[in-house]
């Protein structure tokens, strides 16, 4: 009897970790949900930080450009009425 | 006169932009898009503003083209440099929104392909008023003249083929479907409006003060042969 019942747990013993180990089953079909949960949702603010910046870069970066212009050709017209007044007769 | 009053124009410019996003902040968000759909209120207004800029860029084309003036030239290529700028506003911020809302970056869908197409056909148009050389002036303004032309295609193809862009119809309805996002959209458009003239009249003065620039130079030539 003693033999029988230590058979038993030693069976239990050495079976269960084999089953414990073994992989969840795979998945087999796909099942649509209604809502996404609120942790699997991409953050909306990021994206809308970034689109009002990127219009903030853009526009300075467009004004820079105008005022750099501006710069080289009052810088121009600066030196060509220095030659100008050089060269007159 | 002009390098002293833009920075004062573009320091308004910056009060009616606060003013414009403190609108935008007390808004509620939309119910199907949520925070997102806040993205719309530069989105729109920048696209608003690359039409104006195309409307700006044809009529300066169609007038260099009859007349030969070199202000009409000088119009056009302004326009063209606003639509440009405004575009690529419009093309960034427009994926951003699409991220959230389609759970794509980018469809080339009807709407936004021929969008892209229509802001490279400004791209070229500065490309060839820039490094064409001389006599480049007519070619720009026919392909200016060809962007403006397909301009109301691009704006119509939402309402012409099956696209996932909003229709034109939204904003038009926005006074009926959510009259508390009316004043934050007038808001952004003011704003960008203002922006749009503050920078046009800059882009203008730099043309008129590079025609100056041409002139001495010919007139020192002139002078000197």
């Amino acid at each position: 009897m003693i033999k029988r019942l230590a058979t038993f747990v030693w069976t239990i013993v050495l079976v269960t970790p084999l089953f414990a180990l073994q992989p969840p089953p795979g998945q087999t079909e796909f099942r649509p949900m209604t809502e996404v949960p609120p942790s699997e949702q991409l953050p909306a603010a990021p994206l809308v930080i970034t689109a009002y910046a990127f219009f903030l870069v853009a526009v300075l970066f467009y004004v820079w450009t105008i005022w750099r212009r501006l710069n080289k050709v009052e810088a121009d017209i600066r030196a060509l009425e220095r030659t100008a007044k050089r060269t007159a007769p | 006169m002009m390098r002293k009053l833009f920075p004062v124009l573009l320091a308004i410019n910056a009060v009616l932009f606060v003013a414009a996003l403190i609108f935008i902040n007390r808004v509620p968000p939309e119910s199907s898009m949520g925070l997102v759909q806040k993205i719309f209120y530069f989105h729109v207004p920048s696209w608003i503003a690359m039409y104006l800029g195309i409307a700006i860029c044809g009529v300066g084309s169609i007038w260099y083209l009859a007349t030969g003036r070199p202000q009409a030239d000088r119009a056009a290529v302004a326009g063209g440099e606003l639509a440009v700028l405004f575009g690529l506003v419009g093309l960034v911020t427009g994926p951003l929104w699409a991220r959230k809302a389609w759970g794509v970056w980018w469809q080339w869908d009807a709407r936004l392909t021929t969008a892209l197409l229509l802001w490279l056909t400004f791209v070229a148009y500065l490309t060839v008023r820039k490094y064409g050389g001389p006599g480049s002036e007519k070619l720009a303004a026919a392909v200016g003249l060809f962007g403006t032309a397909v301009a109301p295609f691009v704006y119509f193809s939402v309402n012409i083929w099956r696209t996932v862009h909003p229709l034109t119809t939204v904003m038009p309805e926005l006074p009926n479907s959510a009259p508390e996002m009316v004043p934050p959209m007038l808001a952004s458009i003011f704003s960008f409006l203002v922006l749009f003239v503050v920078l046009l009249m800059a882009r203008l003065e730099l043309g008129r003060r590079q025609a100056d620039v041409d002139e001495l130079y010919l007139a020192y030539e002139d002078r000197t042969a």
